[in-house]
């Protein structure tokens, strides 16, 4: 019952929550809220028991739900996670919990409707990471633009419009072109198999020859680049992250970009072997122009959110660079980064959302001194930024330092680009740091800010506790995601033995070098990995 | 005459009988003082009963009147689109009506009559009794654009309707003329049995008759380039009857070509490149200028040319899985743009009214349900899942990959693409812009709220419960092999 269930109580729980609002009076704001946060609040203890019972170190997909959905073009309502997409799932409820607890003063305008997005928003999220029919997992990609054009559209900034249409039409852009190409496997699956199904672990089997598989690679590859963003498809997020409030900029940047990355290796990697190992320098390149690009824009910024956003396309420019590191640390790191960057920018966002609420400015220039004024906020802000940059205790840390240890392995030029980034992202943070917290106070209408509220205090410490905790024992991350990385790899590597890849320069030879080079806490993972490889998926 | 064969089963007929008994029945009390008002229930009645009909006849596949009047899934699946069409043009258009002072009892009898002429299209496979339920459908449509006497909009819309329509028929007949005299029959049974041999025969009366029963129709769906009179007369014909315009005729329309195409001249390859071509154009012109228009009743007139471009993809394809497609996609779009039409006359019923962009500012902050039921047709209308919209875009374009047109889906995929800028300008004046002065109440009656409820359940149903309504487009097809 729980193993079969739970999945869809989660991803329709907000939905129903949603629905729930509508029965309330739209002048009955305290009811609103707290029927929202209970929602909310419940869909996390919910996703706490997916990861109390998730079971660690096995590859298959679990608590899987299968029903046909339409008959007639094999489309089935079929949902599992492996433990990348449980590591997505407790982060995105997490972060949406505390992004609906922070709008609690913050937004007054059509209270309803706010809260009826975000559940609505939370539901299509959660749709995403669950979905293992390619057909689902369109549907929730499509559907959570709606609420997000409306909390941009709606309850954004001054560009609120602009941003709010640039963002859904350059998401639609590329997720119409992958649309074609879902089709377009659909129906090569069947003439060779005789099946109709997008089923993706089915799909997975799928043999295409190079040139079909490389236009098919590239259609998705661009929907899921536009999301992630990918330099140069970046340039509807700073507008989108700047414009929405601050709650759609934690989830935007918390979660949505991770939908790229999550595409990248849930469909584009084992559906797409040969293509992807083909075209990994290309995306590894553009990774690397994301991350220094990323990060030389983000110095000149004197919006702090700005900065923050920009921040955001190098930082996703490592998650990038991870993953088609193609080798196991680069791929771990890039997961345990993907839920960093959620969580660190995530926190980033908030703060600059609760200095904004004081001051109604972000202008880097309009502060200066507010340690002495708000004392606990700096220190809070202290931390997202140092875990921002990457320093060693903190969740940054161990994200960038394996991401880098992949890239490292598979062309030391890629590890020593990327690590530029890392230097830059300290030059950038800190010199932001320092001017708006350091130093006089040089602005009058600072001097009588209010320190954070309890309220802000609890929607902020959660997150620290998790900055602290992954950089201190990640190991409950990476036991977790472990057997879906290896298992990704694992598709990919076979496809890498096939002959006429076998010449290739990133081959069979590096893989093995693998084991001979890594630290022994690696090599543990590494022969785990070996023993997954003999498992076989089922389901 | 011999008779014997004739089978004058007038049961086959019972739903158009039951429409044209109530339309002369609101006829005749209509000229009496107390019977003018019984026309909106007399009309309701007149629709209900002959859907009750086709739902009865459902399943049966019966040909009478000399092989003249066919009924099967396909001729009960299009009644079903013209008479929940009609239905709902006619719930939401009674305040319209009042409001405007042009609630006249003939109004109702001319939407019945229009609609037995759509019907008597769909059942039937000789091209001649396809002309006849053309006509019986267009006179009434034309003076149903001008039926706003007063207005001098109207007035153009009729007489250009009128005008292109007559021009049209035109075509059409001159079409089967030379098709009869390449095979001396109208049947299409006939000249799909024979294709090969008249194609030997006589080619150029054949192809030539084809080409003007295409362009015949192509003015009636509105394709591209014989689109240009529908922006007009969409813009100046009362806007509940733009909303019966986008979804009946249209219907009808590719019902006579999905039998004339998919059937009579299944075996015509020639004519492949013309409806690629055809449906290319429309797709990228109705979007494109659909871009630029600043008033929402003309833009939802490109949107439906845009809409009749995706049609005729997959009656390029053609097929059984892209025939059913089409169908499935004009069951959808049916609901979906006369809901979004429902609302726009629930807005034009106030008075001092143009549905110009600018006049929905700001209708979210007052009739936030309103605006929301606008939004979800938008959204369906620009192919969002999981709506109506969405499945009939992802039918239409599965069957075009499968057939190898993938650069025509992904043409298809591009322009709807365009199509969610227009579409989404909708969503942003209704609820991101403010309005500059209050926004005038909009009054609701039962009829009204019933219709959106109608088009709403069947907008988002269709997307997520889509499996029921493909099985009937699919029998559907079967049908008429």
């Amino acid at each position: 019952m729980f193993e079969s269930q739970i999945l869809t109580w989660l991803t329709f729980l907000p939905l129903a929550g949603a629905f729930a609002l509508l029965l309330v009076k739209k002048e009955n704001v305290k009811v609103i809220k707290a029927i929202a946060i209970a929602t909310a609040g419940i869909e996390m203890l919910l996703s706490f028991a997916l990861y109390a019972s998730f079971d660690v170190g096995v590859t298959r997909m679990q608590f899987v739900i299968n029903l046909p959905w339409v008959e007639q073009f094999g489309i089935n309502y079929h949902l599992g996670i492996d433990g990348l997409s449980l590591l997505l799932i407790v982060m995105t409820t997490i972060l949406t919990f505390l992004a609906i607890l922070s709008s609690w003063r913050s937004v007054t305008k059509s209270v309803r409707g706010y809260y009826f997005s975000m559940l609505f928003l939370l539901t299509g999220m959660i749709g995403v990471f669950v979905a293992l029919d390619l057909f689902v997992f369109y549907v929730f990609w499509e559907v959570m633009l709606v609420p997000m054009y409306f909390l941009i559209g709606i309850w954004g900034g001054l560009k609120r419009i602009y941003a709010s249409i640039k963002f859904v039409l350059f998401t639609m852009f590329g997720s119409l072109l992958m649309l074609v190409a879902l089709l377009y496997i659909y129906f090569a699956y069947y003439t060779q198999t005789g099946v109709h199904t997008f089923d993706l672990i089915a799909l997975y089997s799928l043999n295409l020859p190079f040139g079909a598989q490389s236009w098919v690679y590239l259609a998705f590859a661009l929907a899921f680049a536009i999301k992630v963003p990918i330099w140069p498809l970046h340039t509807w997020l700073p507008d989108a992250h700047v414009q929405a409030p601050t709650a759609g900029s934690v989830i935007l940047a918390g979660v949505l970009l991770k939908m790229g990355t999550y595409g990248f290796l849930r469909i584009c990697l084992p559906m797409f072997p040969e293509a992807s190992i083909h075209y990994a320098p290309l995306m590894v390149g553009l990774a690397l122009i994301g991350i220094v690009y990323g990060a030389f824009v983000a110095m000149v910024q004197k919006d702090i959110k700005s900065l923050v956003a920009f921040s955001s396309v190098s930082h996703m420019g490592f998650v990038m660079l991870g993953i088609f590191a193609l080798n196991t640390q680069g791929m771990q790191g890039a997961v345990l980064q993907m839920l960093n960057h959620g969580i660190t920018t995530g926190a980033l966002f908030l703060i600059v959302g609760m200095i904004y609420e004081r001051r109604h400015t972000r202008m880097i220039s309009d502060f200066g001194g507010i340690a002495k004024v708000m004392p606990v906020f700096s220190a809070f802000f202290l931390i997202a930024t140092l875990s921002s940059i990457g320093l060693p205790l903190t969740n940054g840390f161990v994200g960038e330092f394996m991401i880098l240890l992949g890239a490292f392995k598979a062309n030391w030029i890629y590890g020593t680009i990327a690590a530029t980034g890392v230097i830059l992202a300290a030059i950038y943070m800190l010199w932001m740091f320092q001017r708006v917290i350091w130093g006089k106070i040089t602005h009058k209408e600072n001097e009588n800010l209010k320190d954070l509220t309890g309220l802000e205090k609890a929607v902020l410490i959660p997150l620290v506790v998790l900055i602290f905790w992954i950089g201190l024992a990640p190991n409950a991350m990476f036991k977790r995601m472990e057997p879906a990385v290896a298992n990704i790899l694992h598709i990919v590597r076979q496809a890498d033995n096939a002959p006429e890849f076998f010449s290739a320069q990133d081959g069979e030879e590096e893989f093995n070098q693998d084991l001979a080079n890594t630290p022994v806490d690696q090599q543990l993972n590494q022969s785990q990995e070996n023993e997954h490889q003999s498992e076989t998926l089922t389901q | 005459m011999d008779f014997s064969g004739a089978n004058l089963n007038f049961s086959l007929l019972l739903p158009e009988i039951a429409l044209a008994i109530s339309g002369f029945a609101i006829l005749l009390f209509g000229v009496t003082k107390r019977g003018k008002d019984f026309g909106f229930g007399l009309g309701l009645l007149g629709l209900l009963a002959a859907l009750a009909f086709t739902v009865q006849q459902w399943g049966s596949l019966e040909t009478g009147f000399f092989g003249m009047v066919t009924k099967d899934g396909f001729s009960s699946l299009f009644n079903l689109i013209f008479l929940m069409g009609g239905v709902i043009s006619i719930m939401i258009s009674r305040s319209y009506l009042i409001s405007k002072g042009i609630d006249k009892p003939e109004y109702y009898a001319l939407i019945l009559f229009s609609i037995l002429g759509m019907m008597v299209m769909a059942s039937t496979y000789d091209m001649i009794i396809i002309f006849l339920g053309l006509e019986i459908m267009s006179i009434p449509l034309y003076v149903l654009a001008g039926f706003n006497r007063k207005d001098p909009k109207s007035n153009e819309a009729g007489i250009k309707y009128f005008i292109m329509g007559a021009f049209a028929s035109g075509f059409l007949l001159y079409g089967i003329a030379l098709v009869y005299g390449a095979g001396a029959t109208t049947d299409l049974r006939l000249i799909a049995a024979n294709f090969h041999s008249l194609a030997q025969s006589s080619p150029m009366f054949l192809y030539a008759g084809a080409a003007l029963i295409l362009i015949g129709f192509g003015f009636k769906v509105a394709a591209v380039p014989f689109h240009m009179w529908a922006p007009d007369v969409y813009q100046g014909a009362p806007t509940p009857v733009t909303a019966f315009f986008s979804v009946g005729p249209k219907a009808a329309g590719f019902a006579a070509l999905m039998r004339i195409l998919a059937f009579g001249f299944d075996s015509m390859d020639e004519i492949q490149p013309i409806l690629w071509t055809l449906a290319v154009l429309t797709m990228v012109v109705g979007n494109l200028l659909a871009l630029f228009q600043d008033n929402i009743k003309r833009m939802l007139a490109y949107s439906s040319i845009a809409h009749a471009g995706y049609i005729l993809v997959a009656l390029t394809v053609g097929g059984e899985s892209a025939v059913a497609s089409g169908m499935y996609y004009l069951l959808g779009y049916t609901f979906i743009n006369l809901g979004a039409f429902a609302i726009l006359t629930i807005l034009d019923t106030r008075d001092g009214t143009d549905s110009r962009f600018s006049e929905i500012n700001g209708m979210a902050a007052r009739h936030p349900y309103l605006a929301s039921l606008l939004a979800i047709f938008m959204f369906s209308l620009a192919g969002f899942p999981p709506t109506a919209g969405f499945f009939g875009k992802l039918y239409i374009f599965s069957g075009a990959v499968d057939s190898g047109f993938i650069w025509l889906a992904i043409i298809g995929v591009m322009t709807s693409f365009v199509s969610v800028y227009y579409y989404m300008r909708v969503v942003v004046y209704c609820f991101f812009n403010k309005s500059d002065h209050p926004f005038a109440q909009v009054s609701l009656n039962p009829y009204l709220m019933v219709a959106l409820l109608i088009t709403a359940v069947g907008a988002i149903g269709l997307g997520v419960l889509p499996s029921f309504w493909i099985d009937l487009s699919r029998q559907a097809f079967a049908s008429f092999l």
